[in-house]
């Protein structure tokens, strides 16, 4: 036992025997390029390329959560809100995770407002992702999420409203469902009116509630809100007279566009047909279409006072200057031009009160092509007015190098030659302003802008002035563009429409001209297409619209009526003289 | 010697006893905001829709239809109205 005893482990004589000194190293090596194994790959996991792992900790606790940004609002020019967008909720459903009991799917489907087949349709897909519905009210969002359904999730949408519906419908167009601009003054100011949203990371803790915020990587940034040059007022009466009249002349279209002289602002715009922009279901093309902007039409007769004042302007003719237009038609080629009842000899405002087309003609053809091309040209037809408007007709105007002499003489009474209202409305901005023409604006501008160019002198300007007054009046085509209170002045349009290259026996009426003829301030153009109910002169048609738009707008602007009102009062205004069924 | 280490370590206590406590302010602070965020967008939302309400009842179309069939009204005669000018 002692003997044993003295065995103890250090001195147990196995190990004395001597191991081959190789074995322990070998070991001792092996260790060590284990732990150095370990120490190279923590400190290459942690040290080096840590990006990783940093990246799989944060996922655990930060998130990335975006911040929504709103479209801009539209408003009228006196902050009236005419398009706004408010958040609603889309429902959406993974069909695989959304195993619902029937009872779960009845209420949702009262929720949603849908059939019960409808809906296990739509959860029955192969997708992995359907919506349910979308643009939901935020209460009743709220109220499917109360049920708590698996897979079925929701997330927030912005839909827009149009308080004005149709009446400001073209104008204003509208968005689709991700809330960017399809049509008119949305698609036109998008890049304003949307909004950016942004995202932020933040720390959230296990009850997912936000409780740091680490870092904001975009801010959103909300879309600005854009004014219009229109007046919600005039809008709204521009619309009921158009419809007033396209309900009374049975026609197909119509449109109305009213500018300010002073600043070029697109005061009102109204075009028939029209369509609701808050229910969009079952529109057809024809609804849809912008015709002041991007329709164009052969105007007729309202071209004529443009051929007078070039005749005044270059003195080819002075104001008292006598044109026969007897015997009432006149041959051209192998073309017969006439008008539609005999004038005799008239002066040069007697051409354009009577509308006379040969008297047009005659004053037309002291003109070169050239310098009738270039009168065009710098009233702006055939090129588009650029306000950004998307589809914005350029109508037609051909170089002067092709015209015959009975293109010549018939665009001098407005056809052959094509253009939208707006540009119409535009080129008779150079009579109630002194000769120049201005850029339009469809927003609110602030200072009027610079004039464009001088088309015509301060003095035809004015000359042209009178004779669109007398045009207007008892004697010309337009008595009934008469206004109590107010000096107006314009002219009448009856045009052939043109289909298929030939003229038809359908009319396109229309009305251009200003108010108060002392000192412009608005210019009205209206534009009735196809009216059927008997009636088809520009005089008897557009300019009873012409007359109720002006007064409106003249009285809701506050300017002070130049004309006594008494005597008009006297004559009545449903006493207006008859006016001949045969004119232009 | 003893006496400087319990100072240094009393100091550190301090210190790590503030820094929790700031860390906690923040947090309550940053959800305070949170919520007065939440809230302002919420208002936001809302006068939009006061707006909207707004201009739904003002829709001239409405005000017309009102003033003509329930209250009777009707715009003056032109031999009616008279037109005052305020010198400026």
């Amino acid at each position: 036992m002692k003997n044993r005893r003295s065995v103890t482990f250090n001195h147990n004589p196995l190990l004395e025997k001597g191991l081959p000194v190789w074995r322990p190293r070998l070991v001792l090596l092996g260790l060590l390029a284990c732990s150095l194994t370990l120490v190279g790959r923590a400190a290459w996991l942690q040290g080096f390329n840590n990006e990783f792992l940093q990246a799989e900790g944060k996922s655990r606790y930060s998130r990335v959560i975006p911040v929504p940004a709103t479209r801009g609002r539209i408003t009228d020019r006196n902050g009236d809100v005419l398009a706004v967008s408010t958040p609603v909720r889309s429902i959406w459903a993974i069909p695989s995770d959304a195993r619902l009991s029937p009872a779960d799917t009845r209420s949702l489907a009262t929720l949603l407002e849908m059939d019960v087949p409808e809906l296990n349709r739509r959860l029955d897909s192969e997708r992995d992702f359907v919506y349910l519905k979308r643009q939901l009210a935020p209460e009743v969002a709220r109220r499917i999420a109360d049920l708590k359904l698996p897979g079925v999730h929701e997330h927030q949408e912005y839909r827009r409203y149009y308080p004005g519906g149709e009446v400001t419908a073209h104008m204003l167009g509208f968005t689709g469902v991700d809330d960017r601009g399809q049509e008119g003054i949305e698609l036109a100011f998008d890049a304003q009116l949307k909004g950016m949203s942004g995202s932020r990371r933040v720390i959230r803790d296990r009850r997912g509630q936000i409780i740091e915020d680490v870092e904001s990587i975009r801010p959103p940034r909300d879309g600005e809100n854009v004014a219009l040059a229109m007046d919600a007022k005039i809008q709204f009466l521009a619309y009921s007279a158009l419809r007033h009249a396209m309900q009374t002349h049975k026609a197909k279209a119509g449109s109305v566009v009213v500018l300010d002289v002073r600043s070029g602002e697109v005061l009102a715009l109204v075009n028939a047909p029209t369509f609701n922009p808050n229910n969009r279901s079952g529109l057809s093309g024809a609804q849809l279409r912008n015709r002041v902007l991007t329709d164009v039409f052969e105007p007729g007769s309202t071209m004529k006072p443009f051929i007078g004042a070039l005749a005044l302007e270059q003195r080819k003719v002075a104001l008292d200057t006598i044109i026969d237009t007897n015997p009432g038609r006149m041959t051209i080629g192998r073309a017969t031009i006439s008008d539609v009842r005999r004038h005799g000899p008239l002066t040069v405002g007697g051409v354009i009160e009577k509308s006379s087309n040969i008297g047009t003609v005659k004053l037309a053809m002291h003109f070169t092509p050239d310098e009738m091309w270039q009168m065009f040209d710098e009233l702006g037809f055939g090129t588009p007015l650029n306000l950004g408007f998307p589809g914005e007709a350029s109508g037609r105007l051909r170089p002067a190098r092709s015209w015959r002499p009975i293109e010549q003489a018939t665009m001098a009474y407005g056809h052959g030659v094509s253009g939208s209202l707006i540009q119409m409305a535009r080129a008779y901005l150079a009579f109630a302003r002194d000769g120049e023409l201005l850029p339009l604006s469809l927003t609110r501008v602030d200072a009027p802008p610079a004039p464009i160019r001088q088309v015509f002198s301060a003095e035809t300007a004015r000359q042209m002035r009178e004779i669109l007054e007398r045009a207007a009046g008892p004697e010309g085509t337009a008595p009934k563009a008469q206004v109590a209170g107010f000096r107006v002045a314009g002219k009448t349009g009856t045009a052939h429409k043109l289909e298929g290259g030939r003229y038809t026996d359908r009319y396109i009426s229309s009305f251009v001209g200003f108010a108060p003829a002392s000192n412009p301030r608005i210019i009205v153009a209206v534009m009735i297409d196809e009216p059927t109910a008997g009636q088809h002169f520009g005089g008897a048609v557009a300019a009873p619209v012409f007359a109720r738009i002006v007064e409106g707008t003249l009285r809701s602007m506050g300017v002070v009526p130049d004309a006594p009102v008494a005597p008009l009062h006297v004559a009545g205004k449903v006493e207006m003289p008859p006016v001949p069924k045969e004119r232009m | 010697m003893i006496r400087a280490d319990a100072f240094l370590i009393s100091i550190a206590v301090a210190s790590a006893l503030g820094v929790v406590a700031a860390q906690h302010q923040a947090r309550q602070i940053f959800s305070e905001l949170e919520r007065e965020q939440a809230r302002a967008r919420e208002l936001e939302v809302e006068w939009g829709q006061l707006q909207l309400e707004q201009s739904t009842w003002a829709a001239l179309a409405r005000v017309e239809l009102i003033a003509r069939e329930r209250l009777g009204l009707q715009e003056p005669q032109p031999g009616r109205i008279v037109i005052v000018e305020v010198p400026r």
